[in-house]
């Protein structure tokens, strides 16, 4: 099969190990419920961590599930592009809010 | 599979990829609406950040008026399901058209695009379910879109430790809740009904094959795009 005449030509790739990150998505999971009601941590440092283990998450998601490590640039894009605007749009809203 | 089935595989001729972003066209639409879905939950995220942040009191503490534990089995079944999502995907490029086929020597069977789709679409109506059971325990309980009712449980836990219920900002906290799950879950139902509408009309009639599985993996990057919504909405509603 040429790449050009399949349609998931972009797609053949190595298979990750999808029940290793489905064992990390519940091990990270674990440790957000645990981290939000066991830890004895301050609140600012308890924010950064479940957001962090948060993105961490959604990473293995989309570079996994969604293929998109295996995917070529310009599709990439097409997914990360809104992501800094989304990012701009929260932060001028909070300044103004905060202003 | 069988011979014939395999020979009929092969003498489907594979559709072309587009030459723009070197993807088919329906993969390419699926991502550009996903682009377009990021845009629309970061408003909402983003209204909700912004309301906290503005809001004149203290936000409930987590867990004081949702059920975490039950919300994470939740979080976990939704992840499960994308775990077999991705499964599905596997099968059919592989060839596995079957629902569980033994394997020699083995206790377990294998299974293909029909188990693991079935597997998904039960796990997808079971974290509806579970959506439907805490909304209507929540409303029961008092806490409605409005905030706390006037009367119920809530509320009288609210008179009596006002901080850790986020008795002054009730209403905001109620309504960004209701709105942001409430969209989450109509994503989760509208992808349960496209998946059994796919099983019916294209699973179970074996019309995907290892050269063409279009259908499976436009509606996998949209579950999977669903199950990562829920990732970050998990953290932010119910655990800061």
């Amino acid at each position: 099969m040429t790449a050009t005449s399949s349609p998931h030509a972009s797609t053949e790739h190595k298979r990750p190990n999808y029940v290793l990150i489905w064992l990390y998505l519940f091990v990270l999971t674990v440790a957000e419920v645990a981290l939000a009601f066991e830890l004895p941590v301050s609140r600012n440092v308890k924010l950064l961590l479940l957001l962090f283990l948060a993105v961490w998450k959604a990473l293995l998601v989309a570079l996994f599930f969604m293929h998109l490590k295996f995917e070529r640039w310009r599709l990439r894009l097409i997914f990360i592009v809104p992501l800094p605007l989304a990012a701009i749009l929260v932060t001028v809203v909070i300044m103004e809010k905060v202003w | 599979m069988t011979h014939a089935t395999q020979a009929l595989d092969q003498m489907r001729p594979p559709s072309p990829a587009e030459p723009g972003a070197g993807v088919y066209s329906n993969k390419l639409g699926m991502w550009v609406f996903l682009a377009s879905d990021v845009m629309f939950f970061t408003a909402l995220i983003g209204s909700y950040i912004v309301l906290r942040f503005g809001a004149p009191g203290e936000w409930a503490k987590p867990g004081a008026v949702l059920n975490v534990p039950l919300t994470a089995v939740n979080t976990f079944l939704l992840i499960c399901s994308s775990v077999s999502m991705v499964k599905a995907y596997a099968a059919i490029q592989d060839g596995k058209k079957y629902f569980l086929r033994p394997v020699p020597g083995k206790f377990l069977r294998d299974g293909g695009l029909k188990f693991w789709l079935l597997v998904t679409m039960l796990c997808g109506a079971a974290f509806v379910s579970v959506q439907v059971v805490e909304y209507i325990k929540l409303v029961g309980h008092g806490f409605t879109p409005a905030g706390f009712r006037e009367g119920s449980t809530l509320a009288e836990h609210a008179v009596a430790d006002p901080i850790k219920y986020g008795a002054t900002v009730a209403g905001l906290y109620g309504s960004s809740f209701f709105t942001m799950t409430g969209f989450h879950g109509f994503h989760v139902t509208c992808g349960v009904i496209s998946m059994t509408y796919l099983y019916f009309t294209k699973v179970l009639p074996e019309k995907y094959s290892p050269q063409d599985y279009r259908g499976i993996e436009v509606i996998g990057l949209y579950w999977h795009f669903v199950d990562l919504v829920w990732i970050i909405l998990f953290t932010i509603v119910y655990l800061i």
